[in-house]
């Protein structure tokens, strides 16, 4: 019998390490051009701020995810709720 | 007639020939059929029709237009992946179910008219059902029963108003609604119980988890998308629908983040993505549906390869919570790879499918003026890339490892998930060929310099906030309540009234007329005459206050009425004052 391929990559702590700072370079060069570029605006010019859209991004999962914790108290219910 | 057969008789044809075929050829003709499809559809002019006459209406089973061509092409591209990755199904029944249904699907789309479009309606709705049922589980059952019911609703208010709409304009017609009637509004109330708009939308998270691993990939791209293209037929430009559309697109990322099951997560994205379509159509500007029909075509393909992904997952491990799940990208490479294609185009991430269409329905929106409506749309894109784009393959895929080591699946499906996945990434960098069969000309640019770097710092702020707030969303062993909580608690409370109240009176009407009742005439009818006396007697004595020799006179009646011995004086004196009663009622009379 052929021996199943286990990739195990991602238990190592060191390339989780190498993964978290290559994210956190990653986010850095996205918001570095901000900064020197001109953006065109829709609605009003804070649009065009230097990492608006980040912030943007940020902001609006935290609010999604502490709003949907706060409805999960209100909503969740043991599996077997309908059984 | 015309020279062209209508898409859908072939998928008709193709359902009636399945059963007669053994397994092999079986397996090539659920292949050949969309093929052909294709090829007919390739080969349709926008502006044929085929008419017939039905119920005293001139009907019209196939209109062809850009629009319509549109959602054809989709559905039978979409309908070949499908039928490859399901060719591991040894019986017939799932396949037979398909392809009425896609077909159904198609006649839908392909409809001139509201008759032809509410028969094809309910043969959908009754086929997607058998994909459900086929799971036979307990489960399955009754989530099938719950959506049956649910179609069957919708299908009576579109019926409703399709009625009313006939009665109140003469005309079978179905293009723009432009007023606001009863008719037109039961009519769009039809359309969005199967866009799965909430409150009507739990069916969708309900049933579609709940349907075999095969099944619940073909009915994603079927039922919404046809509802969508309803509403950009039939809605352009209702402004309830930006509402409704920004609702949905909100409504499911909520959902899909309380979730702990993989494919209600997918479920839930469904609703979240139908309502940046939904909003597309209320938008109704010709950019908008541009948008939204070129949104549905990217998402039919990049939800079929999510959920083929899931699929995969629980053929081979036979687990679909993600608290059972993690860790599979050890033995299930190519499946995770394929997924996180999926789930990056979702998200509409820059080079995948997504990308090129959301945008669009969103920048008609801008161009517009909606504010909000702009605002909800990019919240729900970051929330899309937290729920679906992370989130699934996450938990899936990495996350804690459960000590599952299933192998990759099946060849096929890979090979399925193969061609999805190089669909999305090729509509992703060469939208064009999609941008042609768009309805209307498309004056857009996906890739312009400051979007979509705004577009990837969304994104991964999004990741970022993901990664930060894991803690919060750890997976619990937990459903959600959603609104069919009403049907599903409500009908059981329903269910207990009346088996309170009903049964009540049941046994109230046992007691008295089952068994005291007879008994009482049987013992009267033992001897009338007696019984009769009797009583007569004991009235009598109570009204002149006789009170002793009570019990021998009734032995004497007894004793007469056992031989029959009555005194003759008295029974010729009650006939001579019966007939001088009745003579007298005859002369006044």
């Amino acid at each position: 019998m052929k021996e199943k391929k286990v990739h195990d990559w991602f238990d190592h702590p060191q390339n989780i390490r190498k993964l978290r700072i290559g994210f956190y370079i990653v986010l850095l060069l996205l918001v570095l051009p901000d900064f020197f570029l001109h953006k065109h605006t829709y609605f009003s010019a804070v649009e065009g701020w230097p990492g608006f859209f980040a912030l943007f991004g940020f902001i609006s999962c935290v609010v999604i995810i502490i709003v949907s914790k706060l409805l999960g108290y209100l909503l969740k219910r043991k599996e077997d709720y309908y059984d | 007639m015309t020279d062209f057969l209508p898409p859908f008789l072939l998928f008709f044809a193709g359902a009636l020939l399945l059963p007669l075929l053994p397994r092999a050829a079986r397996n090539i003709l659920i292949l050949l059929v969309p093929a052909l499809a294709f090829v007919l559809i390739a080969f349709m002019e926008p502006g044929q029709s085929w008419n017939y006459r039905m119920f005293g209406f001139d009907l019209t089973l196939l209109r062809v237009d850009k629009l319509s061509k549109v959602f054809g092409y989709v559905y039978v591209i979409n309908a070949f992946c499908c039928f490859l990755f399901a060719q591991h199904l040894k019986k017939a029944d799932e396949h037979f179910a398909a392809l009425v249904y896609i077909g159904a699907s198609l006649g839908a789309v392909f409809a001139g008219d509201l008759i032809s479009l509410y028969l094809f309606w309910e043969v959908m709705a009754v086929f997607s059902t058998f994909l459900i049922l086929a799971r036979r589980t307990e489960r399955s059952r009754s989530s099938a029963y719950r959506y049956i019911l649910m179609h069957l609703f919708g299908g009576l208010v579109l019926l409703a108003g399709i009625l009313l709409q006939i009665h109140d304009t003469g005309s079978v017609a179905f293009d723009g609604f432009a007023v606001q009637t009863p008719a037109t509004w039961l009519i769009l109330i039809g359309f969005l119980v199967n866009a799965a708009a909430p409150p009507f939308s739990a069916w969708l998270s309900d049933a579609y988890p709940e349907a075999t691993v095969t099944g619940g990939v073909i009915m994603t791209a079927y039922t919404t998308k046809t509802a969508v293209y309803t509403l950009l037929r039939g809605f352009p430009g209702w402004e309830i629908l930006m509402v409704v559309g920004c609702v949905m697109a909100i409504y499911g990322i909520i959902y899909a983040i309380l979730e702990n099951d993989m494919r209600r997560i997918l479920a839930y994205s469904i609703i979240n993505q139908v309502g940046f379509m939904v909003c597309g159509a209320g938008i109704g500007t010709a950019m908008a549906i541009n948008g939204a029909a070129a949104h549905a075509f990217c998402h039919i393909l990049y939800k079929a390869l999510l959920w083929m992904s899931a699929g995969a997952v629980l053929y081979m491990t036979g687990k679909s919570k993600c608290t059972d799940l993690g860790g599979l990208y050890k033995t299930m490479p190519w499946t995770m790879a394929f997924g996180t294609v999926g789930a990056l185009a979702i998200s509409s991430f820059p080079a995948f499918s997504g990308y090129t269409s959301k945008p669009m329905i969103m920048a008609a929106g801008v161009s517009e003026g909606f504010f909000w409506v702009w605002l909800i749309l990019e919240i729900a894109s970051a929330g899309v890339f937290l729920h679906a784009g992370i989130k699934f393959p996450y938990f899936v895929f990495f996350a804690k490892d459960n000590g599952l080591r299933p192998g990759e699946p099946p060849k096929h499906m890979l090979a399925a998930m193969a061609v999805l996945a190089f669909l999305c990434i090729f509509l992703g960098v060469y939208p064009q060929p999609l941008y042609d069969i768009l309805p209307y000309g498309v004056d857009f640019q996906a890739y312009k310099l400051d979007s979509t770097l705004n577009q990837l710092q969304l994104l991964m702020f999004s990741a970022l906030a993901f990664f930060l707030l894991l803690p919060m969303l750890k997976r619990t062993q937990t459903i959600s309540l959603d609104s069919d909580f009403l049907y599903r608690l409500g009908g059981r409370q329903l269910f207990r009234v009346c088996r309170w109240a009903f049964d009540g009176l049941n046994e109230h009407a046992n007691r008295l007329f089952a068994q005291q009742l007879p008994g009482l005439l049987a013992r009267f009818f033992a001897n009338p005459g007696g019984n009769i006396q009797k009583h007569c007697m004991r009235l009598w004595d109570e009204a002149s206050g006789i009170s002793d020799g009570q019990a021998q006179r009734e032995k004497k009646i007894e004793r007469r009425s056992r031989s029959g011995a009555h005194p003759t004086g008295v029974g010729v004196l009650l006939a001579v004052m019966l007939l001088v009663i009745v003579s007298l009622l005859l002369s006044f009379k």
